[in-house]
């Protein structure tokens, strides 16, 4: 038995081992925000959080996360009636168009604000540069990750302003 | 997006309307008694074919498009609720039902009528066997970029006008006033003399009973209130937060999952197959073979060879017994056909010039070619392309007493449902489908062979299955934009005119005038040569026009070299008869500072094409360092009329641009040994954040016919490109995708313009 804790919630699975964590996440635990789109981690759609860390589900093993906690797309929001600053920044901005790819992109959003809460055009190229967006939104997803830095309630990113502000 | 012809649709739609010009009276009367069962839930009326009212005065309306991101739904609900004169926060939208009463007869209407003047007394006749036509041709498309210059414009905007006639009708008759005194505002209906408001609602009822006007009112561009308007699409919330549903994230109880394979050489088949290794993996329930299956449809007449499937109790089970088979594939004719023998026919055949088709031809080109001061020659050449949409190729299906229930995301619900019908042997009315979210379409998602295949897996398990394609077999067994070739010759004068452009290139698509140029040149002769080969044809994101965008403009900038001209000011100086477009192009090179003078190793290219009714010009600015290409900034202008949803509009150009640049610097279908060589995104690149221009889209609204939006964006890409590195580098690409030039040899030459 393998035991995992995917948004807050553990989770004993019986599985074969080798299944990657995106089959289960999908299959055994019917979350199905996270989305297969190449099986080899080249296209980022199933990205989600390893204890923070991005990574790509559908070439990790479910076996190598045992005792992980897992936070997927449906645990991103902060409570059922709050959108995270993020997913509310992607409707401002109007990103998402088949909107496949978005529940990766958010991810790994999310995972880049947490440890660079104000990102430079550069950051965000290295950051997203896993994930592939076919409709080809890539100056939108960039555009709501900086509003997103900018009004989220990031605190490095309010100590960083503050200071910025102190310098003149 | 779509293969099927306007020519086409003409002569099935004669056949099947039963002499449609001949007047046989059909008056279509009001539908929608007939069509209400289908699409009302309590407390709901439908008053027209696309229009329903709720008893908290909420109208939805039905719109026969499928949505697979470009956010037609929003668009074509702000036509007709502008009309309707409805208020926009009391307006909602779903998916006409895959029921053949829901066919979508004003795309009918905007394909066979075009510009036609019907005089009125013979709408009603015509506007029913349009209906009937749409009917028998299975017409729920999405594809063209038609959704808002045909259904939109033919479709729903009448109906909305139609419908808010019959609202004043009802209102005026319960009042008992008359029916110049009634106004309708933001949903309600007002009679300012009396001093009385309703709510459409309160006349819904009244309305149904009504025959809707066939030609109602409908405003000038002045009076529009909510088309032009920028408005958030209703479906992004659930694509925030997964909630979303594709039709890969379906689930039924006791649900299988398998996932398939075809031969890898196009019109292979199985020979013999080793299922011990796959059998004996945990969770594995099956090995199934699927039939070749025949499918004629709208589309064309199509065969997909059989495949075999391995179903099991999850997807990784199956792929686990899916790479544990052992195939061995039946030997084709095609087995030793590569890339590079499909290039040598091309140019043998362009070159034989056997059985050569004009497109157009005027004027002595011999003549000219004779007079020319300079003869300019150039070949140019793309490779196949697959779509691959962000969601693999899935469908889940369930067959129980002769009834078959599937849920598939597609872009021609109709043509599918009676694809399953014909395959599984039912009627087609014991075929229930639902159409779901796409993840991408792009044209891939028109061919019913992953639908067919799980209802086959279904019918053959007698449990329900979703059929999963591993990213490989849909890379592998697409239908594909076609390699082509296309050769040229023109001739200017002494003073750099282009007196003559000829062109010849080979297997002509869709739409029929891809290969023409807008410049005014009096000797024109462009033609093309049959040249097949064995690899599937599908309807890339703008078909021809994606090829065809790349050759002309290219070519163009050539002949503007050559002459010692920029090529802003050649293309425009060619355009006088033409003032949108000149329009277009000249907006373009302004917003993009055109004569703004670049860096060493920057450059700028310029690019105009007309598709699906719209003009689009765009300028590319790139820098070349060392050899590395970066694509910097993109700007774009389109004319597609008038923008009934600006953002929605910018977005599409984005998306097309971002498209047409994945093919351009990456896309690579290669052949060898009959079979596609590309599996996955580690070997059939698509442009990432870190390869993304950034984008500027400008909209003229002129006020002319109306446009598409999700095609016109994808054409000139390409060539601004191309043209740009040679503004930079003085390096002419003539041959797709750029990762294969070597751009560190090339020196910037002394004859480029800038």
């Amino acid at each position: 038995m393998i035991v995992i804790t995917v948004n807050d919630t553990e989770q004993k699975l019986q599985v074969d081992p080798s299944t990657p964590l995106l089959w289960v996440l999908r299959e055994q635990l019917a979350l199905t925000g996270t989305k297969f789109g190449c099986g080899m981690g080249q296209c980022g759609a199933c990205t989600v959080h390893i204890n923070g860390v991005v990574m790509r589900s559908c070439v990790t093993p479910v076996s190598a996360v045992s005792g992980q906690k897992i936070t997927t797309i449906e645990g991103l929001a902060p409570s059922n009636d709050e959108l995270h600053p993020l997913q509310q920044a992607w409707i401002e901005e109007q990103v998402p168009q088949c909107g496949y790819c978005q529940s990766g992109q958010l991810m790994s959003a999310a995972a880049l604000l947490e440890t660079n809460p104000s990102p430079s055009d550069a950051d965000i190229s290295v950051a997203m540069a896993g994930n592939i967006c076919r409709c080809g939104m890539y100056s939108r997803i960039r555009r709501a990750i900086k509003s997103a830095a900018v009004v989220g309630q990031f605190e490095p990113a309010a100590t960083e302003l503050m200071g910025e502000i102190n310098d003149g | 997006m779509g293969k099927w012809t306007r020519r086409a649709f003409i002569s099935a739609g004669v056949v099947a309307g039963g002499g449609l010009l001949l007047g046989v009276a059909i008056r279509p009367g009001n539908r929608a008694t007939k069509l209400s069962q289908y699409v009302t839930d309590e407390g709901e009326t439908l008053i027209h074919t696309w229009v329903k009212l709720d008893s908290n005065n909420v109208v939805t309306a039905i719109i026969p498009h499928a949505e697979m991101g470009q956010g037609a739904g929003t668009a074509l609900a702000q036509m007709l609720a502008d009309e309707l004169d409805a208020d926009w926060n009391l307006v909602k939208f779903e998916e006409a039902p895959a029921l053949g009463e829901f066919a979508n007869y004003p795309m009918g209407q905007s394909l066979l009528l075009a510009g036609a003047d019907i005089p009125e007394f013979v709408l009603p006749t015509v506007e029913g066997a349009l209906i009937r036509a749409a009917h028998a041709l299975d017409l729920q498309i999405t594809g063209g970029s038609l959704s808002v210059r045909a259904t939109g414009a033919y479709g729903m905007r009448v109906a909305g006008a139609a419908v808010k006639e019959m609202l004043k009708t009802a209102a005026a008759d319960a009042w008992q006033v008359p029916v110049n005194q009634v106004v309708a505002e933001n949903s309600q209906l007002i009679h300012k003399v009396s001093g009385r408001v309703e709510p459409y609602a309160a006349f819904a009822e009244s309305a149904a009973q009504m025959t809707p006007p066939v030609s109602p009112t409908l405003k000038s561009i002045d009076e529009f209130k909510i088309m032009g308007r920028h408005v958030e699409r209703h479906d992004l919330p659930g694509k925030v937060d997964g909630t979303a549903i594709f039709s890969l994230d379906i689930r039924l109880p006791d649900m299988l999952y398998a996932t398939v394979i075809r031969a890898p050489t196009f019109g292979g088949g199985i020979d013999s197959v080793d299922e011990v290794r796959t059998r004996a993996i945990t969770g594995v329930v099956d090995v199934i073979r699927l039939p070749s299956t025949e499918v004629s449809s709208f589309l064309g007449k199509f065969t997909y060879t059989e495949s075999i499937a391995v179903v099991a109790n999850g997807y990784w089970a199956a792929k686990k017994g899916m790479d544990a088979l052992n195939v061995k594939w039946r030997i084709t004719e095609n087995d030793a056909v590569s890339s590079e023998a499909i290039f040598e026919q091309f140019d043998r055949d362009i070159t034989a010039g056997v059985d050569r088709e004009p497109d157009i031809t005027q004027g002595d080109l011999i003549a000219s070619m004779g007079n020319a001061a300079k003869v300019i020659t150039a070949d140019y050449r793309v490779p196949f392309l697959a779509h691959t949409c962000m969601e693999p190729l899935n469908a889940t299906a369930i067959v129980t007493d002769g009834r078959c229930e599937v849920w598939v995301g597609c872009q021609s619900p109709l043509s599918f449902r009676q694809s399953i019908a014909d395959a599984l042997g039912f009627d087609v009315e014991n075929v229930t489908l639902h159409n779901c979210f796409m993840g991408g379409g792009f044209g891939r998602k028109s061919r019913p062979d992953y639908a067919i295949q799980a209802a086959q897996l279904a019918a053959s398990l007698r449990r329900p299955v979703q059929l999963i394609w591993t990213r490989e077999e849909d890379v592998r067994q697409d239908f594909y934009r076609p390699a082509v070739q296309s050769r040229f010759r023109a001739a200017i004068d002494k003073r750099g005119d282009l007196i003559a452009w000829e062109n010849t290139y080979v297997d002509k698509h869709e739409p029929d005038e891809a290969a023409l140029i807008p410049y005014s040149v009096d000797v024109q002769d462009i033609g093309h040569v049959r040249s097949p080969t064995h690899i599937p044809f599908g309807a890339w994101r703008s078909v021809a026009h994606s090829h065809h965008g790349f050759f002309t403009e290219s070519f163009i900038d050539e002949v503007a070299v050559a002459a010692g001209q920029d090529p802003f000011h050649y293309r425009a100086a060619r355009l006088q008869h033409l003032p949108r477009q000149l329009a277009v192009l000249t907006r373009a090179a302004k917003e993009a500072q055109w004569h703004r003078p670049l860096a060493q190793g920057r450059g700028r290219g310029i690019s105009l094409q007309s598709s699906f009714g719209s003009i689009v010009a765009e300028v590319v600015e790139v820098t070349v360092k060392d050899g590395n290409l970066s694509v910097d900034r993109v700007v774009a202008v389109i004319d597609a009329g008038y923008a009934v949803s600006p953002d929605g509009m910018k977005a599409q150009i984005e998306s097309g641009i971002i498209y047409g640049l994945s093919a351009a610097l990456f896309g690579e279908i290669s052949i060898k040994d009959g079979a596609v060589v590309e599996s996955n995104f580690h070997d059939y690149q698509s442009v990432r954040m870190s390869d993304a221009p950034a984008i500027e889209t400008y909209i003229i609204n002129s006020g002319a016919d109306w446009g598409g939006a999700g095609e016109p964006g994808t054409p000139p890409v390409a060539s601004a490109l191309t043209n740009a590195i040679f503004d930079a580098i003085g390096k002419r690409i003539r041959q797709l995708p750029i990762k294969n030039v070597d751009l560190q040899a090339a020196v910037k030459s002394s004859a480029a313009v800038s």
